[in-house]
């Protein structure tokens, strides 16, 4: 639905959500059968943060919007580095891995979707999404945490939940029993981190800028120099993500994970052809195979959420990045995913349509499809849902149909 | 005072701030430093054994190993290393950690930490080395709780005594190795002085490398701290303890920079203990590390003297100097301090209120090079930029404020939170840093290693 009309920056829960494209509607009329199927017997449900707030139109470009190539100018992905989704959307070019998944059902991307936040902190951004409450800093327990805590015992498996990192995330804190693991010789230090460092001091501290871009250096030439940063990366991301499915994967093992991979935040220089952030998207789409891969025994009964923060201007700044912003997308991938479709009630690129003029319009509330997978999945009442695991979202109602 | 003023206090002289610290800052830092110059701030919670207790442990377990060793001698092919996996780690390495851990919980109690910081300059000026064997990692809590603690608010010739006769130091420097030539028990059985214990005694821990002294000054200490060593029968009622082993001293009167020593037994190294401990050399000695360590690499002069001046006036009351120093104009002066790999790692677990294994405290201390009670040499740990502003350093830093990040126990939002911390003192660069980072723990992470909270 590309309507070009100025949508108001309030969720219409109530509203239908429709397919963006013809090549979607034709996906989704493929879908054998509409009626709610009874959830999986032992489903497994793993949630994937991006914290940094990932730019939902480099990952899943509309390269089918009138306005899409004027916005992003040289920035733009032209058709032939995407790789098509729909007709209408496209996948970035970094992640073949993920649309050969995608080809096969697998994973259904969300546009357009953002939480309840509407600024541009991460932080409280990181908290609301965490949260699941209308605002940040309004609870001190996770949504994922309470749905654990929901779930009939016996069906939540032992151990409880499972936090891939060294401490709870907002998300896995609450009631529910909660385990911790992190892979050996895992460096939590981000690139990104690094780079933001080094900036710090080149403005305020001579001495030691110059001592930690030596110290990069020699870094650099042990690590196997240039490719060293992106393989590192891609390591590290696929590392913790093989890990985790593993652990989901175990009889006896958590049911319920959740894990996060940093270093979104692409103020300059995005790379969303070949830099900064195709890295990064490569990196996903290994962590997503190795998942996959992980999980292969129990794929039918498996769900990965992939959700960030918020999204980023619609516009290419001026040191051709992007800067926080609204809408976004979220991935649904796993064999239990009605996949091979784009989800989207698509507001438009119109700079009428943009929410305060700079941002993708939110047009799908996050927690709509959350709900939805939350019910259908694992099973959890629509009252519980509403009353327990999102208190707050008055008037959200989840999505029908994600999962088969 | 301004919050300025508070955040140097805090760094400079003390343990770095909690989060409410700052704000709740007295108006005079130094009445406040001054203040916790007190007996109270001495005392320690907890019941970490005494040397006598360690002592016991430390040799029940190597008497254990050593069974266990000879029941499977015929399966040694493992070889000692997977001896030690299966059994656990021995008493030494778990007496280490539990005074690591008394260590991280002190950390958090202290309120600006001034005592703490005297105790820890103290005790690496004495410094014993851990790695010199499980008997000197097994002690050197107790050590520091028996030789340094209890004098740091009292005489260094004091100190000077405990410190010496502690069986730790006494171990560490090898003085229980030492035996007087023309001693009884040098003569039957032919083993003679080992001049480690009194060269050090006089270059680091009292008149200082430039301090005057010859070869000859070094073997009469040598020979004067003949027999200076501690009961070694777990059976006995003061085994740890220092003894005075008159078989092993060397007899006959010494002379050491000028003096001559008459004296029979322990009252000789106790006599040249307080006259070396009263020498101008040993003042000027101990101002210029003392200044060198809380306030620049390279001390205003004008300081060094003036904090020389109080020593000998005291007659080495080391409260006296400690209050010199933060009553000093010049010690507050300037920002050249680059911390060491320990303050760091203390000011990073207040200031982000956060609860770490000690295991992973020794681990991110081994990493940064300075692990708790085991320098390179006897000399300590230096506490110079040229030591630790190294390349290297710097990266490591980083990787272990990422870790210590993700234990912050913080709820305010990291822009409220740096205010706190930072209060006057945060620079624009650093608060817009903060303000951009894509996550409460990168704001953190940038915090921890931003320059104003990595130099004092």
């Amino acid at each position: 639905m590309t309507d070009g009309t100025a949508h108001p920056p309030l969720f219409r829960p109530s509203r239908r959500l429709v397919l963006a494209s013809l090549g979607g509607l034709a996906a989704w009329a493929q879908i054998p059968g509409h009626a709610r199927a009874a959830t999986p017997a032992d489903p497994r449900f793993l949630l994937v943060i991006l914290r940094g707030a990932l730019d939902g139109l480099a990952a899943v470009p509309p390269i089918g919007d009138p306005d899409y190539g004027a916005l992003r100018g040289a920035g733009a992905l032209r058709a032939d580095e995407v790789l098509p989704l729909d007709g209408f959307f496209a996948l970035n070019g970094a992640m073949p891995r993920l649309h050969a998944r995608y080809s096969a059902g697998e994973a259904l991307f969300v546009h357009a979707a953002a939480t309840a936040y509407r600024d541009r902190s991460h932080f409280d951004g990181q908290d609301v999404l965490e949260s699941g409450m209308g605002g940040p800093r309004l609870s001190a327990s996770g949504w994922l945490n309470r749905a654990v805590a929901a779930l009939p015992v016996a069906e939540r498996a032992a151990p409880g939940g499972l936090a891939v990192s060294p401490t709870v995330p907002l998300v896995m804190r609450g009631t529910a029993p909660v385990l911790t693991w992190t892979p050996p010789g895992y460096k939590p230090a981000g690139a990104d981190t690094a780079a933001r460092l080094l900036d710090l001091y080149r403005h305020s501290d001579p001495e030691l800028a110059d001592a930690f871009a030596r110290g990069q250096e020699v870094d650099a030439l042990a690590g196997g120099m240039e490719k060293g940063r992106g393989a590192d990366l891609a390591a590290n991301f696929r590392r913790v993500a093989e890990g985790a499915a593993r652990l989901l994967a175990e009889d006896g093992g958590p049911r319920i994970a959740a894990l996060s991979f940093d270093g979104w935040d692409t103020h300059a220089n995005e790379g969303a052809e070949d830099g900064r952030l195709a890295k990064l998207l490569g990196a996903l789409d290994q962590a997503l195979d190795g998942i996959a891969g992980g999980l292969s025994p129990v794929w039918r009964q498996t769900v990965v959420v992939v959700v960030t923060e918020f999204g980023r201007t619609a516009r290419i700044n001026g040191t051709e990045g992007t800067d926080h912003g609204t809408a976004t997308t979220a991935l649904l991938f796993g064999g239990a995913v009605r996949g091979g479709r784009v989800l989207a009630d698509w507001p438009g690129l119109a700079t009428a349509a943009l929410y305060q003029g700079r941002d993708l319009a939110p047009t799908t509330d996050l927690r709509a499809v959350l709900m939805g997978v939350l019910r259908d999945h694992l099973g959890l009442d629509a009252r519980t849902l509403a009353t327990r695991v999102f208190p707050d979202a008055i008037g959200v109602r989840p999505i029908d149909g994600l999962v088969a | 005072m301004t919050a300025d003023a508070a955040f140097v206090a805090y760094h400079r002289f003390g343990l770095g701030p909690r989060p409410d610290d700052m704000e709740r800052a007295p108006a005079d830092m130094r009445a406040a430093l001054v203040a916790e110059l007190a007996p109270a701030a001495l005392r320690l919670a907890g019941d970490l054994p005494d040397s006598r207790a360690a002592y016991g442990t430390l040799r029940d377990d190597q008497m254990a190993r050593a069974e266990r060793r000879a029941e499977a001698a015929p399966a040694m092919a493992e070889g000692a290393a997977g001896m030690a996996m299966k059994n656990g780690p021995s008493a030494a390495h778990r007496l280490y950690r539990a005074e690591l851990a008394a260590r991280l919980d002190r950390v958090g109690r202290a309120q600006i930490g001034f005592v703490d910081r005297l105790v820890m300059f103290w005790a690496n000026h004495f410094a014993v080395q851990a790695s010199k064997g499980e008997l000197v990692r097994g002690l050197a809590g107790a050590f520091e709780r028996e030789a340094i603690r209890p004098h740091v608010l009292g005489r260094f010739s004091d100190m000077l005594l405990a410190a010496t006769t502690h069986p730790a130091m006494l171990v560490s420097l090898d003085n229980v190795l030492s035996v007087g030539p023309a001693s009884p028990a040098g003569r039957r059985r032919d083993r003679g002085l080992n001049e480690n214990h009194a060269r050090e005694l006089l270059e680091l821990h009292t008149v200082g490398g430039d301090g005057g002294y010859t070869q000859d000054d070094v073997v009469a200490l040598a020979k004067i701290l003949t027999g200076w060593s501690f009961v070694r029968d777990v059976e006995a009622e003061d085994a740890g303890r220092f003894v005075f082993e008159a078989r092993a001293h060397e007899p006959g009167t010494q002379t050491v920079l000028g003096r001559r020593y008459a004296q029979e037994g322990r009252d000789q190294g106790e006599a040249v203990l307080r006259d070396l401990a009263g020498r101008p050399e040993t003042a000027r000695h101990i101002a210029l590390k003392f200044a060198r360590a809380f306030v620049a690499d390279d001390p205003p002069a004008g300081l060094v003297e003036r904090l020389a001046g109080r020593f000998t006036d005291t007659g080495g009351d080391l409260a006296s100097l400690a209050r010199a120093l933060v009553e000093d104009e010049e010690a507050w002066t300037g920002r050249d301090k680059f911390k060491t790999p320990q303050l760091f790692i203390w000011s990073a677990l207040r200031a982000l209120d956060a609860e770490v294994e000690p295991q992973m405290v020794i681990g991110a201390l081994q990493a940064l090079g300075q692990p708790l009670w085991d320098p390179p040499s006897p000399e300590g740990f230096h506490d110079d930029r040229a030591t630790w502003l190294a390349p290297d350093a710097i990266t490591t830093r980083l990787e272990i404020a990422e870790r210590l990040a993700g234990r912050a126990a913080i709820a305010d939002e990291p822009a409220d939170w740096a205010q706190a911390i930072f209060g006057a003192t945060l620079s624009a660069d650093t608060a817009t840093a903060i303000a951009r980072a894509e996550s409460e723990r990168q704001a953190f992470v940038l915090a921890l290693m931003s320059p104003e909270f990595q130099r004092s």
